[in-house]
């Protein structure tokens, strides 16, 4: 549950996310999901000429399942915290 | 309670997308537009009034589907299409017979490229 927690905190920051298509979607975080399913809000398209179909679309969901990277905005995760939440984690707490 | 509140129940993400136009775009590049009507935690999904949109160059057109069920593992995305913008800026809609043709002709000018490069492969091109 550890990086489904990390995205909740991450929920309103600006993100990319790359698909494994490499369609490449930045936009607001709107929500995430336990299976990392991400919903975006306001989303922009890498590339948009070579993708004519999602000019159209300005929020979306993404299946987890075919993300690739989500490209986080620098300074939005303390990694110290995150390194204590994941050795928390790994002892079972 | 509180708890309960906060989290969503699992796969609750789509209903908020229900009975809304919405673009479903699959592993195999195919894109679907329709309205949603159904979905489960996996994201397989029911799409009413679909049709199969397919581009072109600068042409566009739509290929009725009806009622589909969509298994979840080749779904990549769903969008919110904005009706108001639903035919893609700077393409000119045709109609299906027409984009079917255009479709199959860009496939085999596809293949042909493709050969032809495997043939001259020895000029390490690119």
């Amino acid at each position: 549950m550890l990086f489904f927690s990390l995205f909740k905190t991450l929920v309103g920051k600006e993100v990319t996310v790359e698909l494994k298509n490499d369609l490449c979607i930045s936009g607001a975080l709107h929500s995430v999901d336990q299976y990392l399913n991400i919903k975006l809000t306001n989303t922009r398209v890498h590339n948009e000429q070579k993708y004519p179909h999602m000019m159209s679309v300005r929020n979306c969901f993404i299946r987890g399942s075919v993300v690739r990277y989500v490209h986080l905005p620098p300074g939005a995760v303390d990694v110290e915290v995150l390194h204590d939440a994941t050795r928390r984690e790994a002892r079972g707490g | 309670m509180a708890s309960l509140q906060e989290v969503p129940l699992p796969g609750t993400a789509l209903a908020e997308e229900l009975d809304q136009r919405l673009l479903v775009v699959l592993r195999d590049g195919r894109k679907l537009l329709g309205t949603l009507r159904s979905f489960d935690q996996f994201a397989n999904l029911v799409i009413e009034g679909a049709v199969e949109r397919i581009i072109v160059g600068e042409q566009f057109g739509d290929i009725p589907m009806g009622l589909q069920i969509i298994r979840a593992e080749n779904v990549v995305l769903l969008g919110r299409v904005d009706e108001a913008i639903d035919a893609p800026e700077g393409l000119t809609r045709i109609p299906a017979a027409q984009i079917k043709e255009a479709q199959k002709g860009e496939k085999e000018l596809n293949k042909l490229k493709s050969t032809i490069r495997a043939r001259m492969d020895f000029l390490d091109l690119d």
